[in-house]
């Protein structure tokens, strides 16, 4: 990879909008470069599971486009990758699971249309635990993506693909979606930015339905001002969504700047949730967090301690909600009008061939939460389970509602550890769920949350996440805030915390993405 | 709660057949033992789901939503068939519906 390449495929995408708008450089160079990159690192990484065939031609085409003095939006000519979850009509969309192998779809997902008329450059999808139900990639039919930081190491789930991606500076966006923390969880473990906007703020038609009541698709990126100019090309009402919010979003771009500029957070309130913090939190993660509130105060910004007693019974309402409407959600792969049809030996009735079929297309951690969901759901227990988990929801709201009135914004660690390994988590699936306690609460209570780094906890030297949270609509005052933060720490920190990745480009230790895996 | 959160493998195996995923007797065995310590974890809900305390079904207020009964650009049965496993002419081939006992 020669030089120009290094330099492209590590700017920011806001970096990459100027250079394109000034026409230093072409569309299609860049996305060359980024070609070239996913060539030289993805084969150890894995967060693609399928690479554009077309995206040198959208390239040209935005490049013609400008040569002849095309109004364009800022964006258009950069890059961007997008989790597997989301229909794309010229690539396959699989949701990470064999049922829907090859499948591709007859629609764009809204999405990923408002991309395309931005002129984006769609350049592959992301690896995702399957239908997004897991927390680190180790769920997707087709193998785990690795942590650039660590091949040995999850790259958080579900949307470790979107994280990873931006993390090897494969692309400098991706689209990822957030049910109970896959955008903002795997942000923390490969020291990037997630954004899992207000519910309804992003269309979901064209998203494939997991928890239809929690989830939201969001940006992901390297930066608090490139997840903003994302957030504001797919963001907005939807008719196609009916429950997409029909508001006028003012512009988080522009959010994103003015937070840049700010000096001072004085007369700001920032709440620290006490329920999501100390036992079960890594040491290195705690030490980080307890910095960034001293820097917040020192910063002139108010730290007030907000307490949320019903986040105690957040993930049990979680995994009952959610498995309940995904075991829903999920009937339609019934082997009739898309994904895979398994024949039982000698034939047999449309039902047989659809439990032939689930029974072969699905994984293990599907099976589970579809049988948790059809348990949760059945006569007898649906007041006791289902009934009382939407009552849960009601008193996690009333404690956000409560923590607001104290606070401005709220903040806590994006995840209680930083990556763990392979297999660690695999086999005991209570504990893989107790890692989504930070974000699943937000999800609940429909609010945004935003996750971005917030540096590298002392014991592993691994990225930790902090993760800030605003009222239901408010979704500008956290890109304001965490642009204003993330000046402070790289001030704090003298740079930016990718820099310290062994993957980061032209570093010395660069090969060893492609040495590194055992 | 009176009932008990423990969970029988035949109860497995019916809600396997409900939810139409032909399990091997490994999985029920295997999924028995996984979803009895994950309900018995998540049953405290009940704790604090007293009756005064209102159900949420949904993150927003939202009201129904219509729109204008206008026809707009829908699929064309190509484009709907697809990604079908089998067709038949514009319809979707399926096995039969009724077997030999019904």
């Amino acid at each position: 990879m020669n030089s120009m390449s290094n330099e492209l495929i590590q700017l920011s995408a806001a970096k990459l909008s100027e250079k394109l708008v000034k026409k230093e450089v072409s569309a299609l160079e860049v996305t060359k470069a980024h070609l070239d990159r996913i060539e030289e690192v993805d084969p150890a990484i894995h967060a693609f599971l399928h690479v554009s065939t077309e995206a040198l031609k959208v390239a040209g085409e935005v490049d013609g486009a400008r040569r002849l003095g095309a109004k364009l939006n800022p964006l258009a000519g950069v890059p961007v990758a997008i989790k597997d979850v989301l229909c794309t009509m010229d690539m396959p969309s699989t949701a990470g699971s064999k049922i829907l192998e090859g499948w591709v779809p007859p629609y764009d997902a809204t999405v990923v249309k408002r991309l395309r008329d931005a002129r984006l450059v769609p350049i592959g999808k992301t690896n995702m635990d399957e239908f997004a139900m897991g927390s680190s990639t180790e769920h997707s039919a087709y193998g785990p993506t690795k942590n650039p930081w660590d091949l040995e190491r999850i790259p958080g789930g579900s949307g470790g693909g979107s994280a990873a991606a931006v993390a090897a500076f494969e692309v400098p966006l991706a689209l990822g979606s957030d049910t109970g923390g896959s955008i903002r969880q795997p942000a923390a473990v490969t020291g990037t930015v997630g954004m899992k906007p207000t519910y309804g703020g992003v269309s979901r038609y064209g998203a494939i339905a997991l928890a239809s009541s929690l989830d939201q698709v969001g940006p992901v990126a390297r930066s608090v001002l490139d997840a903003a100019m994302l957030h504001d090309v797919i963001g907005g009402h939807d008719p196609k969504d009916s429950t997409s919010l029909n508001e006028s979003w003012s512009s988080f771009t522009e959010a994103a700047k003015e937070g840049a500029k700010a000096d001072s957070l004085k007369g700001l309130k920032i709440g620290v949730v006490k329920e999501l913090g100390g036992e079960g939190f890594q040491k290195g993660v705690s030490d980080r967090f307890a910095a960034v509130c001293e820097l917040l105060a020192a910063t002139g910004a108010e730290i007030v301690e907000v307490s949320a007693p019903s986040f105690a019974y957040a993930i049990a309402a979680y995994y009952l909600i959610l498995p309940a409407e995904a075991s829903s959600n999920l009937a339609k792969f019934d082997s009739v009008r898309f994904g895979l049809r398994v024949n039982p030996p000698g034939g047999g009735t449309v039902e047989q061939v659809m439990s032939a079929t689930r029974e072969a297309g699905f994984g293990p951690e599907v099976k589970r939460r579809i049988i948790l969901g059809t348990y949760a759901l059945s006569a007898g227990y649906y007041d006791a389970y289902y009934g009382s988990a939407q009552k849960v929801r009601t008193l996690v709201q009333r404690d956000f509602q409560s923590a607001f009135g104290k606070a401005d914004l709220l903040i806590s660690p994006s995840a209680p550890t930083t990556a763990f390994k392979f297999g660690e988590k695999l086999e005991d699936p209570l504990a893989m769920y107790l890692n989504d306690v930070t974000t699943i609460p937000a999800n609940l209570a429909g609010i945004p949350g935003l996750g971005l780094p917030m540096g590298l906890a002392e014991e592993d030297g691994l990225p930790t996440g902090l993760q800030v949270m605003a009222p239901a609509k408010a979704d500008a005052k956290l890109y304001s805030f965490g642009a204003t933060l993330e000046v402070l720490l790289k001030e704090s920190s003298g740079e930016l915390i990718l820099q310290d990745s062994p993957l980061y480009p032209g570093a010395n230790n660069a090969s060893s993405a492609n040495g590194g895996v055992k | 709660m009176s009932q008990s959160h423990s969970l029988e493998p035949e109860q497995v195996a019916h809600l396997a057949e409900l939810a139409r995923i032909a399990l091997t007797s490994q999985e029920i065995s295997k999924l028995t033992g996984e979803l009895g310590i994950i309900i018995e974890s998540i049953a405290k809900v009940s704790e604090v789901a007293t009756s005064d305390v209102p159900a949420t079904s949904h993150p927003m207020p939202l009201t129904n939503v219509f729109r204008q009964d206008i026809p707009g650009k829908t699929l064309t049965p190509d484009e709907a068939l697809a990604g079908a496993p089998d067709r038949e002419g514009d319809r979707f081939k399926v096995a039969s519906i009724l077997g030999d006992e019904q």
